[in-house]
This record gives structure tokens, sequence and C-alpha cells, in this order.
């Protein structure tokens, strides 16, 4: 957390991960701040700059397999913003997001490589891609139900440091659900956020944005009412 | 569907194709128009862009011997090798209905091995779009490199072929691997198409500096049959809409102007023609044909808008909402894009509305006439 008032969001190589509208996620953090009269600041970190290592949150989107390969390796090279998200700050990461956090992925064709390792996962290829509309039932406290839609040809597991985000509703989630045991969604550590969900989440899911914030600014944040909010979540759930 | 029936029909025609994300139903009447020089021209000026509408069109016009097809990108490869073109139109390649497509570059490699089978076919590609270059240089035949513009480059700022992050310097692109911006054979200049012999002056009934692209692509392509670009020109310079869309409709007290978009590309696109503080609705639904997820809505710059009477409707007005609340921009929300209207003053309206909402529009608009 920083000492000063402001919040600082990194939004990490949008111009590589960001597939799904992910920076959509950066604009909701920061207006949800803003309107509550708390100042907040989005640095866009492309591919061709150094990371910044002192935001509050971290935000990391999703991509095609090729646009994954460069994230995983471009992150590996900067080790200074791994150990900042790793020890300070709130991540969020979606998709391809979550798997490279992860400790090993493979692409569509099977082919293995290497990730952050970050978040306690694994993700192997599906033999089907997950396409839809999902709904979670979140696991951290007062968030209540994700929707989301989902995109990926990911088969993530989780080891024991990680924690699944929500347990599936409707659609498939991580998709490697051990027998008899219920479907669950993305992955948690202490400050890591991972989820198959875009749309973007945040938008769709304000209570989950609130809770990052609360997180980030160490706040009690009031109540905001936002016009079709209640609409939009009626056209998912 | 007889599955012979494409490659009958065709056999004994000069069949152009056109593909790519955005601008394919404009491009191909552009085209239509164009070749109508020379003769009859099947064409499926509807829209109807997948194999069964290439076969209706071909059927309807026996006697045509030209024939220009506008082909979902999705669907180029298999109505490529079916009906043996004389040339194929590719547009660009960028992100649209991923619950559909899934990747770019798989849309992009799919085109790309079709295009390898098909030595007699003259491909005539955008060469600012590092996805169509990528998918035209597996072509057997002859390409014609077009500098048909590339508004919109967020989903292929790395490169297609090795994955490496594309160097960019002014309008031209380059990656270590070899992939780089051809050097074009036509290219704009303001209003004038040009190519190293001559420039051909452009007059369009259609607005935006993305429909001038389409023109050179048609221009281009029309010349391969011997159209001069003068007179192809000429021909294109008469389109004032495409399947309704451009069109002015007159609704009670207000005069519609309707445009489709469906993607952050087509948006880019379209919020250059958009007139300045004119009253706006943006229809947005989520059926099958426009893809399940609205999430494409985050990647439009809605913040350019300004100020100005607006209205979120479709099927998913409450997804347009949210985002426009996002953008600090205020609205109304109304399902029903009409019904929408009685929020907005007298006078003109621009109303964009994607694939499903655009064709639901015009036949609320249809019968209410």
């Amino acid at each position: 957390m920083t000492t000063d008032s402001s919040i600082t969001i990194g939004l990490l190589l949008p111009d590589v991960l960001g597939t799904y509208s992910d920076s959509g996620n950066a604009t909701v953090l920061a207006q949800r701040l803003r309107w509550r009269g708390i100042a907040a600041e989005v640095l866009r970190c492309t591919a061709s700059q150094a990371p910044p290592t002192g935001c509050d949150i971290y935000l990391l989107g999703g991509g095609e397999d090729t646009a994954q390969l460069f994230a995983a390796s471009w992150l590996r090279s900067h080790r200074a913003l791994c150990q900042a998200m790793d020890r300070g700050g709130v991540t969020l990461a979606v998709c391809a997001g979550l798997q490279i956090l992860g400790h090993t992925m493979a692409d569509s064709a099977g082919r293995e490589s290497p990730g952050v390792g970050l978040l306690d996962v694994i993700t192997r290829p599906r033999r089907r891609r997950a396409i839809g509309n999902i709904v979670t039932e979140c696991f951290l406290p007062g968030v209540g139900q994700l929707c989301g839609f989902e995109n990926h040809r990911g088969a993530t597991t989780l080891g024991r440091d990680a924690r699944p985000l929500g347990q599936v509703v409707s659609g498939v989630g991580n998709g490697s659900r051990p027998f008899g045991q219920q479907a669950t969604e993305g992955a948690l550590s202490d400050r890591i956020i991972g989820t198959y969900l875009h749309g973007p989440v945040l938008a769709r899911n304000p209570a989950l944005a609130d809770h990052i914030l609360t997180r980030a600014t160490g706040a009690e944040l009031p109540p905001l009412e936002l016009p079709d909010q209640t609409a939009l979540r009626d056209t998912y759930l | 569907m007889d599955p012979a029936a494409l490659s009958r029909l065709s056999a004994g025609r000069r069949v152009v194709l056109v593909s790519g994300t955005n601008g394919k139903t404009t491009t191909s009447h552009m085209l239509a128009a164009a070749l109508g020089c020379l003769g009859p021209v099947a064409h499926n000026a509807s829209g109807s862009n997948m194999a069964d509408g290439a076969v209706a069109a071909l059927a309807e016009r026996p006697d045509a011997r030209w024939a220009v097809l506008e082909v979902d990108e999705l669907h180029l490869a298999s109505v490529a090798r079916r009906c043996s073109p004389t040339a194929i139109v590719l547009l660009n390649l960028t992100r649209d209905q991923l619950d559909r497509a899934a990747e770019v570059r798989r849309t992009a490699a799919s085109i790309g091995a079709a295009l390898a089978g098909l030595p007699d076919t003259t491909v005539f590609a955008n060469a600012d779009d590092p996805m169509t270059v990528w998918a035209a240089e597996h072509a057997a035949g002859p390409v014609t490199w077009v500098a048909a513009g590339a508004e919109w480059r967020a989903d292929s700022l790395t490169c297609p072929r090795c994955g490496r992050l594309l160097v960019e310097a002014a309008a031209h692109w380059s990656c270590g691997c070899g992939l780089a911006r051809p050097a074009p054979s036509w290219w704009l200049d303001g209003e004038l198409a040009c190519r190293a012999e001559s420039c051909t002056p452009l007059s369009l009934g259609l607005p935006g500096g993305v429909n001038r692209a389409n023109a050179l692509m048609a221009l281009a392509a029309a010349e391969l049959e011997s159209v001069p670009p003068g007179q192809a020109a000429a021909a294109i310079g008469q389109l004032s809409q495409v399947a309704g869309r451009y069109a002015a409709v007159t609704r009670g007290r207000h005069t519609l102007r309707l445009l489709l978009a469906k993607n952050p590309a087509g948006w880019a696109a379209t919020l250059s023609m958009l007139s300045p503080a004119r009253p706006l609705v943006v229809a947005v639904n989520a059926r099958e044909a426009d893809g399940r997820d609205t999430s494409w809505l985050w990647d439009v710059d809605f913040g350019a808008l300004g100020e100005r009477p607006l209205v979120a409707s479709g099927d998913h007005a409450a997804d347009v909402g949210v985002r426009l609340s996002y953008a600090d921009l205020a609205h109304h929300t109304d399902t029903d894009p009409l019904a929408a209207l009685e929020w907005l003053p007298a006078g003109d309206v621009d109303v964009v509305a994607n694939y499903t909402a655009f064709y639901a529009l015009q036949q609320q608009l249809g019968a209410g006439r």
C-alpha cells in the first residue's frame, strides 16, 4: 500500500493481454475510487516499458496462445515485478493471466511451457474449448455470485497453496474436477485472485471490484449505486 | 444443400470472393457495382455470407459471367476450395465473435492454408494489417498488396507468425522473423486512389475513411477484370447505402441514420463517421449471429463520444448502459431502440447497432412505414 492517498493500478501488458477487453477492469477500479473521492491512477505498462513495482493493484488479462507465451517470458524476465506482486499489492489475473501466474501451462497443441510460479496451479489443455456464460458462488466473504464469460482451453489444477475463487453454478470453470468433488473456478493465494471470468469481470461483479479496492485502500468503502447495474446482473444471473 | 452445388454453379464463371472481419458487405457491393460495367453480376447482396448464400446468389443469376460473393471469414477456406475463384479480396482480420472463432490467428491460419492450394487465384490483401499479410503470404497465386489501412491494430501487436512484438515505425511494421509490411501496389492519397501508373479521384456517397479504403480494394480487384479505375470509381460513387447501412430513414419527428458496428475495429471506424454532438442510439444484442460475449464493448472508446443525448438499447441495453456510465456519459436506457427515440430531441439521430439489432430495427422501421 502506498503512503499517499492515491491508489495506483498497474495494467500489465494491455498491448499483449487484452483479447477479452480486460483493460475494462482497470477502468472499473479507477472509476469506483474516483466516484468515492479517492484519487486513482492507471499505469498502462506495455511490453517495451520497464514495469512499475510499487502499485497497489496489478491487473493481467487474457490473450491468444502466442501472446500468452510472450507475456510469460516477459514476466519471468522482470523479477522485481514478480516479487512486487508476490509481496505487495493485490493482483487480479484473468484467463491467460491466471495460467501464466501458475507453475506450468500448455498451449492448445499440448506443448508445455513454464509459468511465473506465483500461484500454486498448473494448466493442461482440455479436449474441448470451454466457451460460454458462467456463474459461480464466490468463496470470498460478502462477494456473492459472480457472472462472466469464459473462453479457454485450459484445465487448471490447484495445488495445496491455492484455494478456488468460487464454486461453479453453471459453466465449466477450472475444468479439472477431482472425482466426486464440485466443479470449482479460479484460484486464490494471499495476494492474487485468478479467474477465467472475463466480461470484464469487475464490470459485471462490482462486489468483487470493491473487495479488491477495500484490500488496496484498507478502508471501508461506501456503497455505490449505478444505473443499469441491477438489470445487467439480472441479465446473467 | 448439395455439397457439389457451389463448384458446379461456379464453373465457367469469373468468381471474386470478398472476405475479412469488417467491410465485406460494403466492399462486395462496391465491387459488384464496378463489375456491373461489364455485364450481369451474381451477388449475395443481402449479406447472406455462408456457402448457402453463395449458392443462392449463383443460382439466381445463371446468365451472369461474373460473381461477387461476400464470404464469412470463418467459411472462406471451405468456400474458396469449392469455387476456384478468380480472385479473393482479403480486407482485414481482427477480433469478432471469439465465442465462435476462438482465436483470430487460427482464422488467419485456416485462410492461409486454403490460399496455399489455389495457384490460379489472385489475392488482393491489405498490406497494413499484419494478420492479413501473414494469411496472404501463404498464397500459391499472385498477391496484390493494397494499403487499405488499419485503424484498429490492438489485435495484432505481436507477430502472427512468431509471437514476438512487432516493430512499428509510422505506417510501416516489421518483425525480426522477416514478416513485414509489403510495399503496396495501391494506396490512398487523401481522396485519390493511387497506383504507380496513375491516381483516380474517389467521390463516394458513403462516409468515412474506412469506405475510401473499401473502395480502393474494390478498384484494385475490378482492374483485374479490366474495368478501368475511373469507370469503377464512377460506379462505386453511385452507392449511397449498402443493404440498408448508412441509409437515412424518417420516423415521426426523427430522421435516423443507420450504421452497423459489431466489434472494436468496426466501432473505431464508425466513431469517426458520427456527427459531433448528434443524438445517438447504441443498440447491442448478443444472439448467436452477434456472438454471445459482450466483452468487446469495453474496447470501444465511448469516451470519445463526448456529451450528447445518448440512449443504450438492444437486448443488452444494460451492458451498454453500464459501459457508458463508466465512461462518465449520462444516458437513458431502453431495450427497444424505437421506444428509445422518445428520449431524444427532434431532428437527426445516429443509430449504431450490431448485427441482429440492426436487422431487427430495419424490420421494425419497415413495418412502421
